[in-house]
């Protein structure tokens, strides 16, 4: 059971990994890790055990997914990093069989820089997630987007992890 | 039930609008002129010491360094008790005296005198008459007009900031006004939604500012006479970096309404818009030319902020900077030969308030001693810079001049305090 909601798993991350290409990101983080996400499942296909993964399951995963919310950048950036790709093909899956769902994507950044620069990068952020969903297929009319830019911080404080957690975009369904 | 729920929440807010800045001076100039401001002659008390005042605005200045009342020989109070060797014995190159009387009519007479010990010359003579809540005002106006006798350069210690406090949690907000030095505080407005980027009109009337509400950023003006408070723009997307013109005529602001932020120019009276920038990358923080002909702008179209100038006629745009690898939100100094702005040198280095000489293109990093410092904003002399820093793990307000050589701190005994903008001059 576990074994086969791994390959659930796997297989929707290969089907990502063939969508992910069309996502439109330019940074060169993406492309390195995108070839290592390709490499790691390569032996997927010829497993005897492919055919036990239901839709059910596949299914069951997506769920688990959809559970997550938040996706984080790097320091000034908006570019939607490899990582969270699965994750918002969940959520552009769910949106395309859904099309009665509706979302609204907020953008928010760390303190460093200027408050008004950060008020558009946070909107940067929430656009490029977006047109990565809209992209996936999810219908325009179904995604809102915002920017807090530094106002409305996940974690306190000046250090890393907490300006780590606070560079994101939170997708919140209406 | 619920009324009791309003009081307590608008308590909630009175205790946190109470910033109560105070100053703590942190450099100054070492070739400042050495002046005593003798305590000025009253029989009875006063609510406001007015020699007081004289002297901490002077010596905030950093251009003077101010004798003690302690450390003083005799306390004269007009020319005929200035005995000038003893003020050349105390090296003192400056010495006002001033008395203050009380009129029938319940107004207080302030007459006092700056005389330049060397010559034992008389270099200025003022009588100012006002009501006991106006003390502190004729006493800023002594230093403004002191100030300008001895440096050549209009005073600013009369005019206004203002700045939003907030609590930790960043869940209350007030926009409040006070004196330069942080005094006599008044919050106009208290949200729960973040207060950002206040803009003051040039006639020091009106207020625009932005509210980062749930649906998104908006811009408002509001007048401080009235109180009342005027939506200007709540377009999808971005509505923000409100800044007035030079005639106050029109705000430059920033709408994302087209995709991405663009600067756009609103004339107040006939609500007619005009698109200043066209291009993909972010373009944010207008600031107007003193001729109000031009903007200046942040822009990330080389792939990180830098200081761009727009001639609002042609649409020619021209980049300003080139040093560093951030640099944002720029206002202009003395009839806009200096940019201040903030400034990064290089990714991972500390964010700096900076000066840029745009005749001679040299850039000056200002502070050192506090973090993460950003919204510069200029005195209307031109000669001090207020921003916000963190502190000791704090938001607060610092002051640094654009020369580099005088820095200050006002530290608020309450919650975290960000957002400054200096006030016109009024009048």
């Amino acid at each position: 059971m576990e074994l086969s909601k791994l390959l659930a798993v796997s297989m929707l991350s290969l089907a990502i990994a063939g969508c992910a290409s069309s996502g439109g990101t330019t940074d060169e983080a993406s492309n390195t890790d995108m070839s290592a996400q390709e490499s790691q499942t390569q032996g997927v296909p010829g497993s005897p055990d492919l055919d036990v993964v239901t839709e059910e399951q596949a299914a069951m995963a997506s769920n688990a997914m959809l559970e997550q919310t938040t996706v984080y950048f790097g320091y000034d950036r908006s570019e939607i990093r490899p990582e969270f790709k699965d994750l918002l093909n969940a959520h552009a899956s769910y949106l395309v069989a859904n099309p009665q769902a509706s979302i609204v994507l907020e953008g928010h950044c760390d303190e460093r820089g200027t408050v008004e620069y950060n008020l558009a990068l946070g909107e940067r952020r929430a656009d490029t997630v977006k047109r990565y969903l809209i992209v996936q297929g999810a219908n325009p009319s179904q995604i809102e987007s915002v920017s807090f830019g530094e106002e409305r911080p996940a974690m306190m404080g000046s250090d890393d992890s907490a300006m780590s957690k606070n560079r994101r975009a939170e997708i919140k369904y209406q | 039930m619920i009324k009791r729920y309003i009081l307590l929440f608008l308590l909630s807010f009175c205790a946190l609008a109470q910033a109560e800045l105070t100053i703590e001076i942190t450099q100054g100039i070492a070739s400042s002129i050495p002046i005593s401001v003798v305590p000025f002659k009253f029989e009875g008390s006063l609510t406001d010491d007015i020699d007081e005042i004289v002297r901490s605005d002077l010596e905030r200045s950093g251009h003077f360094t101010l004798l003690a009342p302690d450390d003083m020989l005799s306390l004269p109070a007009t020319e005929d008790d200035i005995y000038f060797t003893d003020w050349r014995l105390l090296q003192q190159d400056y010495i006002v005296v001033g008395t203050v009387k009380l009129l029938p009519n319940k107004q207080y007479q302030i007459r006092y005198q700056l005389f330049d010990v060397f010559s034992e010359t008389e270099l200025l003579t003022q009588t100012l008459t006002g009501s006991a809540s106006q003390l502190r005002d004729i006493a800023h106006r002594i230093s403004d007009a002191i100030y300008e006798q001895l440096t050549g350069i209009r005073g600013a210690f009369s005019t206004k900031i203002a700045y939003v406090t907030t609590n930790p949690q960043r869940t209350a907000f007030s926009l409040s006004i006070a004196d330069s030095d942080g005094a006599r505080e008044k919050t106009v407005l208290t949200s729960k939604f973040s207060i950002i980027s206040p803009s003051w009109s040039p006639d020091g009337k009106r207020l625009a500012y932005v509210l980062v509400e749930d649906d998104g950023s908006k811009v408002y003006i509001q007048h401080l006479e009235t109180g009342k408070k005027e939506l200007i723009s709540a377009q999808k997307g971005i509505n923000s970096a409100p800044a007035f013109s030079p005639d106050g005529k029109k705000l430059a602001l920033v709408l994302s309404k087209d995709g991405n932020p663009e600067i756009y120019v609103v004339e107040l009276a006939t609500k007619n818009w005009t698109r200043v920038t066209s291009h993909y990358a972010i373009d944010t923080e207008p600031n107007w030319m003193p001729d109000g002909k031009h903007l200046i702008f942040t822009s990330g179209r080389t792939g990180n902020p830098q200081i761009y100038r727009v001639n609002l006629t042609s649409g020619y745009i021209e980049r300003l900077t080139f040093e560093g690898s951030y640099n944002a939100r720029a206002r202009l100094a003395q009839d806009g030969r200096f940019l201040v702005l903030v400034h990064q040198e290089n990714k991972g280095a500390p964010f700096r308030i900076a000066s840029l000489d745009l005749m001679r293109g040299l850039l000056q990093s200002l502070t050192s001693d506090t973090q993460l410092d950003e919204s510069p904003s200029v005195s209307p002399n031109g000669v001090m810079v207020m921003y916000a820093a963190k502190y000791n793990g704090r938001s607060i307000l610092a002051a640094v001049s654009v020369a580099g050589d005088v820095r200050f701190l006002l530290p608020s005994k309450n919650g975290d305090v960000r957002e400054p903008a200096w006030g016109p001059y009024l009048n």
